[in-house]
């Protein structure tokens, strides 16, 4: 057995167990973290088929954004989670049975030949020198540049929509409203009061020696 | 080296997997969003498999895409778990009857 063989077989089976652990913790915690070292054994995998650029954003964008949310969020909400676990195991056979057959039916197809290693030979490693990010960013900001600027909307709507969700007005707040600042008129601040004139009262008398 | 079908049985495997963890935690919201990602994990790899082995880049760059969506997707869920907990204190589906469908 090569090394590139032991590897893929190392990182599947760290795939697999974490991905049975995220589908089966008691604590959805312990669930974001078993799904982070799924993440990792993913970019491995990654690696081994030479796209060292997708590995790398797996482990940036995955794990550093998206699991640190998913585990800011659980750890936010105060949810007894026991409770939504009851009869969690009344759906084992349905769910078992479902993704048995489904991963069944997959591997029967994909052990024909036509996905074997005769059918389909590996093309091996790159050339020396070969850049994937490179490769990568050509494709993107030539033949892709539209479908790449949808993708930079799609972000800036999810920016948009996750903020307008979640954003809410606490009644204890004070917050400027500059609309209503700008339309401030001089008659609204300003009150002219005509006072009538006063002759100072006279000092005392008694007061001269 | 290895070969194609490798990376295409543990990609069924872990898609196989995702869909009996939605079916398996069906009432807690947030290990449905995790398996979902599970799910696209899986698909992911399967584009890169194929892309490494056509000789063809273009997938790598439709992985690219799809990573970008799941963000956006993950943190318009999240968003609206947050939300549904504050008016419900609850994250269980079954609680969530509200448009009654």
């Amino acid at each position: 057995m090569n090394l590139p063989l032991a590897a893929f077989y190392v990182a599947a089976a760290v795939l697999i167990l974490a991905a049975l652990r995220v589908i089966t913790s008691r604590n959805p915690v312990h669930a974001a973290l078993w799904l982070v070292a799924a993440f990792f054994s993913a970019a491995c995998l990654w690696l081994l088929l030479y796209a060292e650029f997708l590995a790398i954003v797996l482990v940036l964008v995955y794990v550093g954004a998206v699991m640190v949310l998913f585990l800011f969020v659980v750890m936010m909400l105060d949810i007894s989670f026991d409770k939504l676990r009851e009869g969690i195991w009344r759906h084992l056979p349905l769910a078992g049975g479902i993704g048995f057959l489904m991963a069944l039916e997959m591997v029967l197809v994909l052990s024909s030949r036509e996905f074997g290693a005769g059918a389909m030979p590996s093309p091996g490693a790159p050339p020396a020198g070969h850049s994937n990010t490179k490769e990568l960013g050509r494709l993107v900001y030539t033949d892709y540049v539209f479908p790449f600027e949808l993708a930079a909307v799609v972000l800036l709507v999810a920016i948009v929509a996750a903020i307008a969700l979640t954003l809410r007005r606490r009644k204890e707040t004070r917050y400027q409203d500059p609309a209503e600042q700008l339309a401030a008129t001089k008659a609204g601040r300003l009150k002219i009061v005509k006072v009538a004139p006063e002759r100072p009262a006279a000092p005392a008398q008694d007061a001269k020696p | 080296m290895i070969p194609l079908n490798h990376y295409l049985v543990l990609g069924a495997i872990v898609f196989a997997i995702a869909v009996a963890g939605i079916f398996l935690n069906r009432k807690n919201l947030i290990v449905i969003l995790m398996a979902i990602e599970l799910m696209l994990l899986s698909v992911n790899m399967n584009f890169i498999a194929f892309s490494h082995f056509l000789g063809d880049p273009s997938g790598q760059v439709f992985v690219f895409f799809i990573l970008t969506v799941a963000a956006a997707e993950s943190a318009i869920g999240l968003a609206i778990l947050v939300t549904l907990f504050r008016n419900l204190r609850s994250i269980n589906v079954d609680d969530l009857g509200s448009l009654k469908g």
